[in-house]
């Protein structure tokens, strides 16, 4: 069921211009990754390339440059409850871990979701042995991200590879940074109790032209909140391409 | 606002962003504090506070608040300790103003008639350039404590029975005001603490009117000019909540939401391993005091290993020197010692959240704590099976001398 992708990426050397959200015919084979969203103004200095190690199940390919923000992101789901707080997310001892350093970046990806309860999420989220996770979608209960104010939180699930969390909300400040940084697309749905109707495993696509989530496993659609506010800052690439966007700060560094 | 597990990674992006030559916008204006991860073996850890040293000597920062000799935190005369009671001590906190600090209890300053929030590094990266940051105004709800405060009780009830009466996401970005004769009664440290604690309601900040106790508190603090604010005669609340504090009582927050609000005196049953005081919620020098009035007016000793990590410098001096009422001119020490207590530990945020593994009073193994910090959701303190109930500082010494849960009025009059 496992499809092995392993790519060399190159290195993302410029920050991505802003662009309106294409009309891209939605890709319709299975197991494939619409590329990462937006902001890649963290690898604007470093020059560095992604080399899996092994391979790994279901990679989603770095956007080069020139391609557009995403309409789609497909793939496995694991499936939470209500409030998960951002010590579950990436426990405390794992901060010394500094988020712009490309290996330790990495590495916090890599203890996502470590905090877990293993008596109530018996599956792990990133299999021992490996440090990415195979489960690219979240979807979660109310209140996701609550607790800290810690970034590491959203850049750890980035890094191990989620691109969107599907809750049915979220704590405010986690949205923020995962909006700020582009880490990963915070998403809501409009109905209560979605995760209860979804299992960790479930092949779903989020639809972001129909602001749909579809769970294909189990043959459900349910309406995704538009992103309102924070859409015009998702959609430049981040808080500093927003910035300098409008004008807030210069363009030239 | 930064520390030592925050700042590495903000003045990273503040580099990519703004050119490695890039200078903050206001070198008077940023105040970093190492404070999380100090008293440790561990590289990183150690390693980021270098990190903070040397971004700070590069920018000039006339606020840092170094430590160099981690064996010994009194021979380091910058350091201050937990961020949140640092900043109040040495008056960075003024009313009128707007603070951000990467850590979601920069919330504690709302005690001062502030705003005062927590961002992440980017966010945090973008201020330290710009000197600005989007933000939304958010809808307020009112608190009106009104009533004595009986003797039994403390700001930390008020804010656990407020927490526990609208959830862990009631006050999602929503502004708590503070206001009635109960808050007016408070000094600053009780103010901090119900502001500390927004965040575990969701909220975006915390407010106390400014007034001559944070006037008089603010005097020998800082000569900044400031301007106070104050809600408007006619402003709107999108809800108003009413308390009468007499009939409130000691409260606990059961293992594992800071919203699972119990009675303590109903919990007596639950047996604990450790009793641990400390943080910016409950570390600062009245929450000291409080614990030893318990101790005093017990005259017993603890039968659990009880900690006590002061939250700043200052703290642990007033710990040592302060004499506590009642007592016939003893200190908090004093008291402490002969309670059977640890012996106060070096000032920092410790074993609240848990840490690197070599964390003084950390959980390493499932137990029971009752704790004066902020949140016990699984594996908080370290230990993902480890069971914390939050509590005041009258509780927690209450459940360290009968080690069990215990309500305070089984000592305190």
């Amino acid at each position: 069921m496992t499809m092995a992708t392993t790519q060399a990426h190159a290195p993302v050397s410029t920050i991505r211009a802003s662009t309106q959200r294409p009309h891209c015919p939605s890709r319709t084979h299975s197991l494939h990754f619409a590329s990462k969203p937006s902001n890649f103004a963290k690898f604007a200095k470093t020059s560095f390339s992604f080399e899996p190690s092994k391979i790994r199940p279901i990679t989603t390919p770095r956007a080069t440059p020139s391609s557009s923000p995403p309409t789609t992101f497909h793939g496995q789901c694991y499936v939470l409850g209500d409030n998960i707080d951002t010590d579950q997310i990436i426990p405390a001892e794992h901060l010394t871990l500094v988020p712009s350093k490309p290996d330790e970046y990495k590495k916090l990806g890599s203890f996502s979701f470590s905090g877990l309860p293993s008596s109530l999420y018996p599956i792990p989220f990133i299999q021992p042995g490996t440090d990415s996770t195979q489960y690219a979608i979240i979807i979660a209960g109310a209140n996701f991200g609550c607790g800290s104010s810690r970034e590491h939180a959203p850049v750890a699930l980035g890094a191990a590879g989620v691109r969107a969390v599907v809750a049915e909300s979220y704590a405010r400040i986690f949205f923020r940074n995962s909006v700020a940084t582009g880490e990963v697309y915070p998403l809501e749905l409009e109905q209560e109790g979605v995760n209860k109707q979804c299992t960790t495993g479930d092949i779903v696509t989020v639809d972001l032209e129909r602001n749909v989530f579809i769970n294909h496993t189990k043959g459900k659609e349910f309406v995704l909140k538009p992103i309102g506010d924070a859409g015009p800052v998702i959609d430049a690439g981040g808080i500093f391409a927003y910035a300098r966007k409008t004008g807030m700060i210069s363009s030239v560094v | 606002m930064t520390h030592d597990v925050c700042g590495p990674g903000t003045f990273g992006i503040f580099k990519r962003e703004f050119g490695e030559n890039a200078k903050v916008w206001d070198r008077e204006k940023v105040v970093i504090i190492p404070e999380h991860y100090i008293f440790t073996k561990d590289e990183r850890a150690n390693r980021n506070v270098d990190i903070l040293r040397e971004f700070c000597i590069e920018q000039n920062i006339k606020y840092f608040y170094d430590i160099k000799d981690l064996s010994n935190f009194r021979v380091n005369p910058d350091y201050k300790g937990v961020c949140h009671i640092a900043l109040a001590q040495e008056g960075h906190c003024r009313p009128g103003e707007v603070l951000l600090g990467t850590d979601s209890h920069t919330c504690n300053a709302g005690a001062f008639g502030q705003f005062a929030t927590g961002i992440g590094n980017t966010d945090a990266g973008f201020v330290l350039g710009t000197g600005k940051a989007l933000l939304k105004v958010p809808p307020t709800l009112r608190f009106e404590l009104d009533g004595e405060m009986p003797p039994y009780l403390l700001a930390k009830d008020l804010i656990l029975h407020i927490i526990g009466e609208i959830t862990v996401s009631g006050a999602t970005y929503k502004s708590m005001e503070f206001v009635g004769s109960t808050v007016d009664s408070l000094n600053m440290e009780e103010r901090m603490t119900l502001c500390n604690m927004v965040i575990e309601a969701g909220g975006k900040n915390g407010v106390v009117p400014p007034d001559e106790t944070t006037f008089n508190y603010l005097e020998d603090k800082t000569t900044v000019k400031y301007e106070p604010l104050y809600s408007d005669a006619n402003a709107r609340f999108i809800a108003d909540y009413k308390f009468d504090v007499s009939k409130l009582e000691p409260v606990v927050a059961k293992p594992h939401s800071p919203d699972n609000r119990a009675l303590a005196r109903e919990f007596k049953d639950v047996k604990i391993d450790r009793v641990y005081i400390g943080s910016c919620t409950g570390g600062k020098t009245e929450d000291f005091m409080a614990a030893a009035r318990v101790f005093l007016a017990s005259g017993k000793k603890v039968r659990v290993p009880t900690f006590l990590v002061p939250a700043t410098q200052k703290v642990w001096i007033d710990i040592y020197s302060l004499p506590v009422p009642g007592s016939g001119g003893k200190t908090c020490s004093q008291i402490f010692e002969e309670a059977g207590c640890d012996t106060p530990a070096s000032p920092n945020c410790g074993a609240c959240l848990g840490g690197p593994r070599d964390t003084y009073a950390r959980m390493n193994e499932p137990m029971v704590c009752v704790s004066t910090t902020n949140r016990n959701f699984p594996g908080r303190m370290g230990h993902k099976e480890g069971q914390i109930y939050l509590a005041s500082p009258y509780t927690a010494a209450a459940s360290a001398l009968a080690g069990f849960v215990t309500d305070p009025r089984e000592f305190l009059g």
